[in-house]
C-alpha cells in the first residue's frame, strides 16, 4: 500500500501507484482536474505527493505519448493564424506545467529527434539549457561553454539605454550610450527580452587582421572617423546630495554661499558657479574641488560656543564639492524635502565619455579587449568597395579560444547588412554557415567573407585577403577616465604619516613586500631606504635612557623627560611607523631602549 | 687556490683524455681557477632572497592537484605543490611514503626472482591470508579460516602463522584443524566486547614481510630491476641481503635522518625538491635548494620553513614580531631583556635604515689624525 499526501497532509492509501498517478494526469490533461495540480511518486518513501500549493516554481513542457509529441504542425499553424492561444494548448493537455517534484518522475527529451517511447515530455526549445544572458550569444552552439559564460558575463557590463527616463532619474554612476542599435545578428532572446527597446551595443564593421602590432594581446584598433561620428559615445551621470541637517539645540545647516571669515573657507574661485541661493547653475562646467552646493554648519562641539564669539566665526564650511579626479557639466538641480522635512538638494553632473585609449570593448563571445590605437580614417585599410572597418580585431585572439561563433557572427552580420534583414542566430536552430556562405556568394561577395583590402597609408594592396564583416559590439563600463591614477606627492594618513590609499583619496601606489624583496635581491639597499622614506622623521633621542626626548624649537634646547634638562640628546632619523611602534610598546609596559652610537 | 674536489677530478680526467703535459696542465688550471673565481657569489649578495624568489616563482606554476595516473605502472605519490609544501614544512611523515629499492645484480636475475623478493617485502597481516575471521559467541572463541590459495601466493606456511599467533597470544588456548585456527582467550577475557576487540587486533596481526610496506611493484629500470613500494621502512629494508644499500631510496626524510643521519637528510631534501620541480618541467639551480636544505638542517635536526621552524629561530626580535604572533615575541623579548642589533633586512626596513645587503653593507671609515 502506498501513502498518499495532499499538500503534505496524509489523506489515504492506494494499492497501485502507477495507475493512480496515470489517472490523475489523464484527468488533469482532460480538464477534469486543475492544471495547477502536480503529482509525484517517491519510490524510496513509497508515497505519492499531490501538490496544489501556491508558490511552486513550474515550467511548461510538451507532453509526449508513445514517442510522439502531442503538439502537431496543425497546432503551430493555428497558433500562427491566431486561431488558438497558448492557454488553449494548456487546456487541451498538449502543454503542461511541471513542478520540481513531478519533474523527478518525468523523462524529458531535449530535442524532437531524441524522442523514444520511454519519454514523457519534450522541451519546447533546446535553448532552455541556457539562461537569458547566455541565450543572447549568437551561434552559441559553435563555441566552448566557457566562452559563452564570459560572453554572458560581459553582456551585463555593456553600456546601453537601460531606461528611457534617464533625465528624471538619479541613479548613481551610470552611463548611457548615445546611439544604441539593435543587433543585425540576433537570437530569439532579444525579442523575448525586448532588447529592441533598450539596446546594449552597436553594429560595427570588423576586419580581422593585425595592425602594426597595435592590436596585440586582445587590443583593438578603432577608426577615429567612426568615433567622431559618435560611435560608442556615452554619457556618465553622477548625482551629488546635500541636506540641511538639524542639530540638537535648534541649530541647523544653512545652504548658502559661505561667508569669507568662516572656518574652512575655500577659495573664491571654488564658489564661482553658485547662485544667490547657494546652489550651482545648471550647465556649469565643473572640475575637482569646485563647490556644487554651498553649506555652513554650526560648530561641532557645544563647548566652543561658550567662548562668546562675534558673528559667524564658529561656523564650519561643509559644502558638497566634486571629488578629486572628477569633472563634468551640471545637468540638473533638484530641490526637495527629505524624510525628516529638511531642505534637500540633489545635483546631477554629466560627463561625456568619448572612446579613448584603454577603454574596454567586447564582442558577444567573451572576446574582450581594450583600445590600443585610434587611427585617423584616412589611414585605415579599406576594401575595393571603399568600406572602412570601424574596428580592427587581432586574428591571434581566435585560435586558442576557439570562438568559432565570433567568426560566424561576422559572416552573418555581413549577410544581414547586404540583404537588409535580421539574421537569426539562436543556438541550435540558427541558419547554417553553409546557407550564409551561399547567400554571400549570391550577393556577389566571396563566400568565405574575405575581401581584398588596401593599406590606407601607402595605398598598397595588402598581400592577404582580409576577413571582414559586420558584428555587434559592446562598450563595457570599465573606462580609463574612471581609473587613471598617479601620484608623486600628496595626502598622508593622520596616524601613520604614510600615504593614503586609493584613487579617490589621491593615494600612493604601494610598494609591497614582494616588491621590497626585489630591491633587496638586487642589493639596492639605499634605493630601498629612499623608497620607504615617505614617513621619515627626525626625532630627538636621549642617549642615556634611550627614549624619545623633547626639542624646544623656540629656545633651541633639548631635554629628556626622564633624565632632565642636561641629558645628552641626539637626533635620529627613523620611520614614523617605528616611532609609533615604540609608543605602542611603552603602552604595553615594555621599555624600548634605543642604544645610540655614531655611525662612523 | 684550492678548487672543489669535483672540479679537480674533471681536470684530472681532461689531463688523461687529452694527454696534456705539465705546462699545458698548468695553463688549464689557471683558466679553471679564473672561471671558478668568477662564478663565486659576491659578498653582500642577498642569497636568501634570491633563493626564495627562484623557488617561489616557479612554485606558482606547479599543479595544485595531484594527478591520478590511471593504469600506469606507477604508485601514486604526492607531487607538485602539496609535496613541495610537505618537504619545506618538514612534516614528520609524508602523506604517501614510498621507497625505490634497488637490488644487487647477483640477486636480480629474472622477473620471477625479483617478484619473489618483492613479495617477501610486502607486509602481510592475518587478514590478507584468511578467508574469514569470526567471533563464535556460543563457544566464546575466535575462529579463523585461512585461505590456502592466498597463503600459497604470499608463500606463507600454516606453521609460521600458528607460531606468530601463539607468540602474540601466549595465554590463549589455541586449537587447530585443517586451515582452521580457533582461539579461546583466558577466562577473565571472556567478554563479548573484548572478544571483538581481539578480532580487530588479530586482523592486523603482522605475519610476514616488512612492516609498513603496503604495496610492491617490481619494474625494469634500465638494466636494473627495482622494486617500488608504497609505504616505507628503510631500517628493515636495508637489513636484507638482496638490497643494494647504496642506491635504495625512500621519500621519508625524517626516516632518512633517523637511519642515516642529518647529512643524508639534507641530501634527501635537495633531491626530493629537485625531483618535484623536474617532474613539472621546471629547472631551478641546485644551489638555491642547497641553501634552503642547509638552513633546514644546520643544527642537526630538521626544521621547517615557517612559524615553528626557521622563523622562530631568527636572532632579531623585530623580525620575529613582524612575522607572526607579534605580542608573544615582544613580551618574551621584554622579559628576557633582549637586544636587537638590527643586523638583518626586516628590522632595518622597519626603522627605515639601509638594509645590510649589497650597497648597504659597505661603510666608509676615516682614520683620524693621520694627515700628512
Amino acid at each position: 500500500m502506498v501513502n498518499v499526501f495532499l499538500n503534505g497532509r496524509y489523506i489515504g492509501e492506494h494499492k497501485d501507484p502507477a495507475s493512480f498517478i496515470e489517472k490523475i494526469k489523464e484527468m488533469r490533461r482532460n480538464g477534469n482536474l486543475p492544471t495547477e495540480l502536480n503529482v509525484a511518486y517517491y519510490k524510496e518513501e513509497d508515497s505519492i505527493y499531490i501538490l496544489t500549493d501556491k508558490g511552486r516554481a513550474r515550467r511548461p513542457l510538451i507532453v509526449v505519448k508513445d514517442g510522439k509529441p502531442l503538439l502537431t504542425k496543425e497546432h503551430i499553424e493555428k497558433l500562427k493564424k491566431n486561431e488558438i492561444s497558448w492557454d488553449d494548448l494548456v487546456k487541451q493537455g498538449v502543454i503542461e506545467y511541471l513542478d520540481a517534484e513531478e519533474e523527478e518522475n518525468a523523462y524529458i527529451a531535449l530535442d524532437e529527434k531524441d524522442l523514444t517511447p520511454e519519454h514523457t515530455h519534450l522541451e519546447i526549445s533546446p535553448t532552455i539549457i541556457m539562461g537569458p544572458q547566455a541565450n543572447m550569444v549568437p551561434y552559441a552552439q559553435h563555441s566552448l561553454s566557457y566562452r559563452i559564460t564570459l560572453g554572458a558575463k560581459m553582456t551585463k557590463q555593456a553600456l546601453g539605454l537601460y531606461t528611457a527616463n534617464v533625465p528624471i532619474r538619479a541613479d548613481t554612476d551610470v552611463s548611457i550610450i548615445h546611439y544604441p542599435q539593435i543587433p543585425i545578428v540576433k537570437t530569439q532572446m532579444y525579442d523575448l527580452l525586448k532588447v529592441e527597446d533598450h539596446p546594449i551595443g552597436q553594429n560595427v564593421v570588423v576586419a580581422i587582421m593585425p595592425f602594426d602590432g597595435y592590436n596585440i594581446q586582445d587590443a583593438i584598433v578603432i577608426n577615429k572617423g567612426s568615433i567622431e561620428r559618435g560611435l560608442f559615445r556615452a554619457t556618465t551621470y553622477r548625482p551629488y546630495k546635500c541636506e540641511e541637517l538639524r542639530y540638537p539645540g535648534g541649530q541647523t545647516d544653512i545652504i548658502k554661499i559661505p561667508d569669507k571669515d568662516i572656518k574652512g573657507y575655500r577659495t573664491e574661485h571654488a564658489y564661482r558657479y553658485l547662485e544667490e541661493d547657494g546652489i550651482i547653475v545648471p550647465e556649469a562646467e565643473v572640475g575637482p574641488g569646485d563647490v556644487l552646493v554651498g553649506k555652513v554648519s554650526p560648530p561641532r562641539f557645544l563647548a566652543s560656543l561658550e567662548e562668546f564669539r562675534v558673528g559667524t566665526e564658529a561656523q564650519r564650511e561643509t559644502s558638497t564639492t566634486l571629488q578629486h579626479a572628477e569633472q563634468g557639466i551640471v545637468e540638473s538641480v533638484l530641490i526637495s524635502e527629505s524624510e525628516e522635512g529638511n531642505k534637500f538638494v540633489k545635483v546631477k553632473v554629466r560627463d561625456e565619455r568619448i572612446p579613448e585609449l584603454g577603454d574596454k570593448f567586447a564582442s558577444r563571445h567573451g572576446q574582450k579587449g581594450v583600445v590600443g590605437l585610434i587611427v585617423p580614417e584616412e589611414d585605415m585599410p579599406f576594401t575595393a568597395d571603399g568600406i572602412i572597418p570601424d574596428i580592427i580585431f587581432s586574428p591571434h585572439s581566435i585560435p586558442t579560444r576557439m570562438t568559432v561563433s565570433h567568426l560566424i557572427e561576422v559572416l552573418g552580420g555581413k549577410v544581414g547588412a547586404l540583404y537588409g534583414k535580421y539574421v537569426d542566430a539562436t543556438a541550435f536552430q540558427s541558419m547554417s554557415e553553409f546557407e550564409l556562405r551561399k547567400m554571400l556568394k549570391e550577393a556577389g561577395f566571396r563566400e568565405d567573407g574575405s575581401e581584398i583590402m588596401y593599406d590606407g597609408r601607402t595605398g598598397e594592396e595588402i598581400k592577404a585577403r582580409i576577413f571582414i564583416g559586420s558584428q555587434y559590439y559592446y562598450r563595457l563600463k570599465h573606462m580609463v577616465a574612471n581609473k587613471i591614477h598617479a601620484r608623486s606627492r600628496g595626502p598622508v594618513q593622520l596616524l601613520t604619516r604614510q600615504p593614503t590609499e586609493g584613487r579617490a583619496k589621491e593615494g600612493g601606489l604601494r610598494l609591497g613586500e614582494m616588491e621590497k624583496d626585489c630591491l633587496v635581491g638586487h642589493g639596492a639597499s639605499l634605493l630601498l631606504k629612499e623608497r620607504f622614506d615617505s614617513d621619515k622623521t627626525v626625532l630627538p633621542v636621549c642617549k642615556k635612557c634611550g627614549l624619545v626626548a623633547i626639542y624646544n624649537k623656540y629656545k633651541n634646547k633639548t631635554m629628556c623627560p626622564v633624565c632632565g634638562e642636561n641629558a645628552p640628546v641626539t637626533f635620529v632619523e627613523m620611520s614614523y611607523a617605528f616611532k609609533l611602534l615604540l609608543d605602542e610598546l611603552k603602552s604595553m609596559g615594555i621599555y624600548p631602549k634605543l642604544k645610540i652610537k655614531p655611525k662612523y | 687556490m684550492t678548487l672543489p674536489p669535483s672540479i679537480e677530478e674533471q681536470l684530472k680526467e681532461l689531463k688523461e683524455m687529452l694527454k696534456l703535459n705539465k705546462a699545458q696542465m698548468e695553463k688549464l688550471r689557471k683558466i679553471a681557477e679564473k672561471q671558478y673565481e668568477k662564478s663565486l657569489i659576491e659578498p653582500g649578495e642577498a642569497v636568501g632572497v634570491v633563493a626564495a624568489q627562484s623557488i617561489g616563482e616557479p612554485g606558482t606554476q606547479l599543479t595544485l592537484r595531484t594527478k591520478l595516473l590511471a593504469g600506469a605502472t606507477e604508485m601514486t605519490v604526492t607531487q607538485g605543490l602539496p609535496r613541495l609544501i610537505e618537504i619545506f614544512d618538514a612534516r614528520s611523515e609524508p602523506s604517501t611514503p614510498a621507497m625505490t629499492i634497488f637490488l644487487k645484480p647477483s640477486y636480480a636475475t629474472s622477473e620471477a626472482k625479483v617478484e619473489e623478493i618483492a613479495l617477501r617485502l610486502l607486509e602481510i597481516s592475518l587478514e590478507d591470508i584468511s578467508k574469514e575471521i569470526n567471533v563464535d559467541l556460543l563457544r566464546m572463541r575466535i575462529e579463523i579460516e585461512l585461505d590456502p590459495a592466498k597463503m600459497k601466493k604470499f608463500k606463507v606456511k600454516e606453521k609460521d602463522v600458528l607460531k606468530r599467533i601463539s607468540e602474540y597470544f601466549k595465554s590463549a588456548k589455541i586449537t587447530t584443524g585443517a586451515y582452521k585456527i580457533n582461539i579461546k582467550p583466558k577466562e577473565e577475557d571472556m567478554d563479548i566486547k573484548k572478544l571483538y576487540r581481539l578480532r580487530v587486533k588479530l586482523k592486523g596481526l603482522h605475519i610476514a614481510g616488512i612492516k609498513g610496506i603496503k604495496q610492491v611493484l617490481p619494474i625494469k629500470f634500465g638494466n636494473d630491476w627495482i622494486i617500488k613500494t608504497a609505504g616505507s621502512n628503510l631500517k628493515e629494508v636495508l637489513k636484507l641481503p638482496e638490497v643494494d644499500i647504496e642506491r635504495t631510496k625512500t621519500n621519508d626524510i625524517f626516516e632518512i635522518w633517523r637511519v642515516l643521519g642529518i647529512e643524508a637528510a639534507r641530501n634527501a631534501i635537495i633531491e626530493e625538491t629537485l625531483d618535484v620541480l623536474k617532474n613539472q618541467g621546471i629547472e631551478v639551480d641546485v644551489r638555491h635548494i642547497m641553501l634552503v636544505a642547509d638552513i633546514m638542517t644546520n643544527d642537526g635536526t630538521i626544521k621547517g620553513i615557517g612559524r615553528y621552524g626557521v622563523s622562530s629561530a631568527k636572532a632579531s626580535v623585530l623580525a620575529r614580531a613582524s612575522f607572526e604572533v607579534p605580542l608573544k615575541h615582544l613580551f618574551s623579548a621584554a622579559v628576557k631583556g633582549e637586544v636587537d642589533e638590527l643586523r638583518s633586512v626586516v628590522e632595518n626596513v622597519m626603522v627605515n635604515q639601509p638594509v645590510p645587503v649589497g650597497t648597504g653593507m659597505v661603510d666608509l671609515r676615516v682614520k683620524k689624525g693621520d694627515k700628512k
